[in-house]
């Protein structure tokens, strides 16, 4: 294992005291607990949103705290959920009389802490509803497994909804556009190569040269199948088909496209991915409105991609064309 | 029993269980990261080594006052340090052993089942999962049953770490229906479940802290 760290058990905290000093004029990174909050704290009058997650997704989701987006953000340990003691606190900062929307991603370690954790802020007196992503289509037979996962569609939820909350909607308006979202995005991801957690310290799965994984979750975790390597043309079609079809396409749709880096390929191949993502789309008479392409949701060092599509209308187009100031996701402002 | 006594099960028990687990989950750290890493993500084995690091950190504080103390003192501290699915889960399963060991100043046999059968069940209300799904469900459903006998507090405790030790090892040919190992399908059928494992340990830190060594702090 090569990395550019220090101590294996520090990589979180000198990680988000960087992304604190780098970005101090957006966000504050509180202690003990660990939590991250727009600077200057709650907006009075405003609902709050919280996400949080296991760390090495970034820049999810301390990287979308900020105007239009998050208010806090609680990052846990690497690939594993924060706690209810972080949770708890981070609601608090983040709400502004008008209650607070957590979105979680289906993990089975998300779900259970932000379940903890809400329930803790009800008896706080925060009105806290839960927003439950899981756009991974891969996963095919949610009866028998712990469900779809959240994926890199959870940073279209938080855009969308956090442009709801800056606008003045109410808990139940941005609840509601929230999981309209979720209703209408999809996604799926390969993996070329594996990526190594710093405390383990060895590849988080294992892959032959020439197999790659197809369906993977955010932490490498499979969903599908094990295949040989192919074109990238072949593998964006082994994307996206599922995902199109998932979604119920008709022709004449209007979509947004997510080619999103697990954070070890290069932009270059992602633009690839997106060329025939794009033409393929385009095949079916889709109309791409908005388009996305880079690092929005990595799994530490890991070769590969995935493939988000969200069905727009004109409210989710026009909110997520509203002004969105974080470190990591910045137009309008 | 030839230099070695069973010591009740009382408040001082408790710690020793506890400081007995974080020595266990200490050495079998690399082990239990090894399982996971093979069908889920690697991070159980240093979740649970830093959860019961915590937990000894606060019975550094002083010694617990009864079982039911040294219990829910565990559950607080595992639901605030561990994170994951194990967290919630056995920080639950720790939280409802206290509740069910109550005022009481030591367990016996009933006591010891009727603790574990709250602990089991804190498990599966939190993570739904039923027996045969590949999970610590799988240890403590037969640890629970197995302690359904024995009259002495010692026994019972025996009886269900073994039961979990073998309810553990049976989790090995089945496929996993929750937790993140479950998106592997049939391809985790040949893995041992980690956090069946992890509890397994667990209950066998409470035999060890039961039979120790006499010494002037242990004997009646």
């Amino acid at each position: 294992m090569k990395k550019l760290i220090n101590d294996p058990r520090a990589v979180v905290d000198e990680s988000l005291e960087g992304f604190g000093l780098a970005h101090a004029d957006l966000v504050e990174v509180q202690w003990d607990p660990v939590y991250v909050t727009r600077r200057g704290g709650a907006v009075q009058g405003k609902v709050g949103l919280v996400s949080g997650g296991g760390s090495g997704h970034e820049p999810l989701h301390a990287g979308y705290v900020g105007q239009g987006m998050l208010d806090a953000a609680v990052p846990g340990a690497v690939f594993t959920s924060p706690t209810p003691d972080q949770i708890l606190p981070a609601t608090q900062a983040a709400h502004g009389g008008l209650g607070v929307v957590h979105i979680v991603k289906n993990y089975t370690g998300d779900v259970l802490n932000f379940e903890t954790a809400a329930e803790l802020c009800a008896a706080e007196g925060i009105d806290v509803r839960t927003v439950l992503v899981n756009d991974d289509v891969a996963v095919e037979d949610s009866l028998y497994t712990a469900g779809r996962r959240g994926v890199a569609g959870t940073v279209l939820v938080e855009k969308i909804a956090g442009a709801a909350a800056e606008r003045g909607d109410s808990l139940d308006a941005v609840e509601a556009v929230a999981n309209r979202v979720v209703a209408n995005v999809r996604s799926m991801g390969l993996a070329l190569a594996p990526c190594t957690v710093p405390h383990a310290g060895k590849p988080s799965f294992e892959l032959a040269d020439g197999e790659i994984e197809i369906g993977i979750g955010i932490h490498g975790e499979p969903g599908r199948k094990c295949v040989g390597l192919e074109p990238a043309d072949v593998l964006t079609e082994h994307l996206l088909t599922p995902v199109v079809e998932d979604l119920g396409f008709e022709a004449g749709e209007n979509v947004l496209l997510l080619v999103n880096g697990m954070g070890g390929t290069p932009l270059s191949e992602l633009y690839i991915v997106y060329r025939r993502a794009a033409q393929l789309l385009a095949d079916r008479g889709a109309s791409v409105e908005r388009s996305l392409v880079g690092n929005y949701t990595t799994s530490l060092e890991m070769q590969g991609c995935s493939i988000t599509v969200l069905r727009l209308d004109g409210e989710l187009t026009s909110l997520w064309d509203a002004p969105v100031k974080t470190p990591a996701l910045r137009w309008g402002v | 029993m030839g230099g070695v006594t069973v010591t009740a099960l009382d408040a001082a028990w408790a710690d020793r269980w506890l400081r007995e687990c974080a020595r266990v989950l200490a050495e079998r750290r690399e082990e239990l990261i090894e399982l996971d890493r093979a069908i889920g993500d690697g991070d159980h084995g240093e979740n649970m080594d830093r959860g019961f690091r915590a937990v000894v950190a606060k019975l550094d504080e002083g010694p617990s006052e009864s079982v039911a103390a040294a219990l829910k003192l565990a559950a607080m501290t595992l639901m605030g340090k561990v994170g994951g699915a194990a967290g919630p889960l056995y920080g639950t399963a720790f939280l409802r052993a206290s509740v069910a060991a109550g005022d009481r100043d030591k367990l016996d046999g009933p006591a010891v089942e009727a603790v574990l059968a709250a602990a089991r069940d804190g498990i599966v209300a939190r993570g739904k999962a039923e027996p045969g799904d590949k999970t610590m469900v799988d240890a403590w459903s037969p640890a629970v049953k197995a302690a359904a006998t024995p009259a002495d507090g010692e026994a019972a405790l025996e009886a269900a770490a073994s039961a979990a030790e073998a309810g553990a090892q049976a989790t090995k040919p089945l496929v996993a229906r929750k937790g993140r190992a479950s998106y592997l399908g049939s391809r985790s059928v040949g893995h041992l479940d980690p956090g069946a494992i992890s509890t397994a340990y667990i209950l066998r830190a409470a035999v060890t802290a039961a039979v120790s060594e006499i010494s002037a702090g242990d004997v009646e």
